[in-house]
């Protein structure tokens, strides 16, 4: 309980302050959105539509690669979504004070971060409209799904993310929307009353409330290592020799875990510099233990970055040894790992100083580095691991289209648009878990 | 009980092999002799003659998607007067253990009672993940609707489906000629002989490089030239158990052509 108890806010004060950051928006606001929205549209749906109505063609991918930008922003948009859930499991059970204050907001970006991961995976598609028979479903002509394929394992994975995360981010909102519905009026109200299914605060209700979160937690914790687990089975359970690591499994998941916290941070810095009133509620504190943890994944990272090349180096085996020299010395792709480990590896080294650690602005800065380092991690294995096979006259490299290139920017446009819509519905801050920290109004004043 | 759950261990262990038949009724093998090989590629115009396999045009060939189900690699080695070519003609493997067969989610492509890795072109989604897990590279997408010219679309051949936009494909061991095969030996109530069933490439071969034929019948001509010492299956470490065997090409010692192996 040492952090965040140095935040003296009341109750009326914290209730006003979200209803007035959601009710009381400026023109500037709608105009933000309004051209992020159309940017969206305009990057990623209009391409994505030429490209279903055109053919796959339209996309950089050729013979051997036949995995392009679109795996990569798919498996880099399901790390995005998995420091949500850790924040919200697994330092929950481990009652984590300084989690409380951006729970809410993590989890908000896990749930539309998976959003986009779905979209990835239709436009990753040849025939996207026949993506319901990768589900397994009763069919006169005795259809059924591989349950060999990784790719079905996904489908499992993602699904299984995606509800309990839904739910999960629901659930932990009732005592707020409840407590909102009495400050908010018109159609909020209406919305505040139906969704928080006759929350009253009685203390029974606060007890079921603790448990079914305490289960809930338990329940989703798992995923955090599983379902990224299973996105790298997609690539480990092959026989590329670029693909085929038993490290991928912990090796994604610690990929995943830090580029989803370097997105939190990210996120909560645009909130506090585009609304001052958050300032009071995400503080230096939260910068600091996220820099710490950004700090211990980026280190286990690296260990594990160095692992990869180096079993691949003592295997001694031809095949592995090409796809590591294309990964590490041949010009295009290596630049990019010298930038991947400068971003992964060497500036989050930075963080070991306090100072670094809980200031907004460069915090933000090697966040920012470490997504781009992160996104080129998952380049450097997909695409790049298919140009150098096993046949070499099959050896080819890929570039991504114009195509490729505009869905993966509208994906961050089309993501920031749910973002911005959804925070002026429904609380960006866990009202109940924040009040929580100020105290019992009783023995305060000012009540 | 315990018969019960043997008889389940029994079966779950069928299923762990991705060909699921204990016995296939025909293992329709390809020999090809890399020795009379000479490179001449008429085995890659008839198979786009027989499949219906699209003309992409030079600037997408280029890009590297040839819709080719037979490819003729070729590896120069040595410097000018010293200079050796080989070359390997490469289709689909027609593995037993296919790596393709595990990663398609929808069971678009799996394995026949004949030993064939089929593809199932309607059911495919189009994941990629069968091409990217395909360790001889032999599988081929449809990029785009392609449109055959005036004369060309006189020319499909009416046995064979003309694939839509979206869908992957491969070579198929000539499958509809298989077919009409199977159904002759079933109406006349006996098995296929040897050399009834011609793949369009191996008809073509002007140097009989490509020979076509069932190893389970110990009789055929497949099964006769496997037991030569030249044998060898490609990429054999990977274990995916391909159905077709090459015969290494043997150069003499001190000729111009060298003496080492061929790549395996």
């Amino acid at each position: 309980m040492e952090e965040g108890t140095n935040t003296k806010f009341t109750y009326r004060e914290v209730n006003e302050d979200l209803i007035n950051f959601m009710t009381k928006t400026g023109p500037r606001y709608y105009i933000i959105l309004a051209v992020v929205a159309a940017s969206a549209v305009t990057l990623f749906f209009l391409p994505w539509a030429y490209q279903i109505y055109v053919g796959q063609g339209v996309t950089g991918l050729n013979a051997p690669v036949y995995w392009g930008v679109y795996l990569v922003n798919f498996v880099f948009w399901v790390g995005i979504a998995h420091a949500g859930t850790l924040i919200s499991a697994m330092l929950y059970i481990t009652k984590t004070p300084w989690r409380r204050a951006i729970a809410r907001g993590a989890e908000t970006m896990t749930l539309f971060a998976i959003v986009v991961v779905s979209l990835f995976v239709f436009a990753h598609m040849g025939r996207p409209w026949n993506l319901y028979w990768t589900l397994p479903y009763p069919s006169h002509r005795q259809l059924w799904t591989n349950f060999m394929s990784p790719i079905v394992f996904d489908v499992f994975a993602i699904g299984t993310y995606l509800t309990s995360s839904a739910i999960f981010l629901y659930f932990g909102m009732i005592p707020d929307l409840a407590s909102l519905k009495h400050n908010a009026t018109g159609w909020r109200k209406k919305l505040y009353t139906i969704l928080s299914l006759g929350w009253r605060g009685t203390d029974k209700q606060w007890l079921v409330q603790a448990r079914a979160t305490m289960f809930f937690s338990s329940f989703i914790m798992p995923l955090v290592v599983s379902v990224h687990s299973v996105v790298s089975w997609d690539f480990a359970l092959s026989i590329v020799p670029g693909y085929s690591k038993t490290i991928f499994a912990p090796y994604f998941v610690t990929g995943a875990l830090l580029s989803g916290f370097a997105g939190v941070v990210l996120m909560l810095s645009v909130i506090r510099w585009s609304f001052p009133v958050f300032r009071k509620y995400i503080t230096e504190t939260h910068y600091d233990r996220m820099g710490m943890m950004i700090f211990f994944l980026s280190l286990v990272w690296s260990y594990l970055t160095a692992i990869e090349v180096l079993t691949g180096f003592y295997a001694d085996n031809t095949f592995e040894w090409e796809s590591i020299k294309y990964k590490i010395l041949t010009t295009p792709s290596m630049q990019l790992f010298m930038l991947m480990i400068f971003s992964n590896t060497l500036l989050p080294l930075v963080l070991m100083v306090r100072k670094v650690r809980s200031c907004a602005s460069s915090m933000s800065a090697v966040c920012s580095f470490v997504l781009v380092g992160m996104w080129l991690e998952r380049y450097l294995i997909v695409p790049n691991a298919l140009s150098r096979k096993f046949l070499p006259w099959m050896w080819r490299d890929y570039c991504p289209s114009w195509v490729e290139v505009s869905i993966t920017a509208g994906a961050i446009l089309f993501f920031v648009t749910m973002f911005m819509v959804s925070i002026k519905i429904f609380p960006l801050v866990s009202l109940f878990e924040v009040k929580e920290d100020a105290g019992i109004p009783m023995e305060k004043e000012g009540h | 009980m315990n018969d019960i759950l043997k008889r389940i261990v029994e079966r779950l262990r069928d299923y762990r092999v991705p060909g699921y038949y204990k016995k296939f009724d025909y293992h329709w093998t390809m020999v090809v002799d890399l020795d009379r090989c000479n490179g001449c590629e008429a085995c890659v115009v008839a198979c786009q003659a027989e499949n219906n396999t699209p003309v992409v045009g030079e600037k997408e060939c280029g890009k590297g998607r040839a819709l080719n189900w037979i490819r003729i690699e070729k590896y120069v080695e040595g410097e000018y007067p010293n200079v050796k070519v080989k070359f390997i003609p490469i289709m689909c493997q027609q593995c037993d253990k296919a790596p393709c067969e595990i990663g398609c989610p929808v069971y678009a492509t799996y394995h026949n009672q004949d030993g064939l890795n089929v593809q199932v072109y309607n059911r495919c989604v189009g994941t990629f993940t069968c091409a990217t897990y395909c360790p001889y590279d032999v599988r081929r997408f449809n990029w785009f609707t392609y449109k055959r010219e005036k004369p060309l679309d006189e020319q499909l051949n009416p046995d064979v489906t003309v694939r839509e936009m979206g869908v992957m494909e491969k070579c198929t061991f000539c499958i509809q000629r298989i077919r009409v095969a199977k159904d002759r030996a079933k109406d006349e109530k006996r098995d296929i002989k040897d050399g009834e069933v011609i793949p369009a490439c191996v008809q073509t071969c002007p140097t009989g490089a490509l020979t076509f034929g069932d190893l389970n019948d110990p009789g055929s001509m497949v099964s006769k030239m496997v037991r030569d010492p030249r044998k060898y299956r490609m990429l054999e470490e990977l274990n995916a158990d391909p159905s077709v065997i090459y015969l290494k090409r043997v150069m003499e010692e001190g000729s111009g052509e060298g003496g080492d192996e061929e790549k395996s």
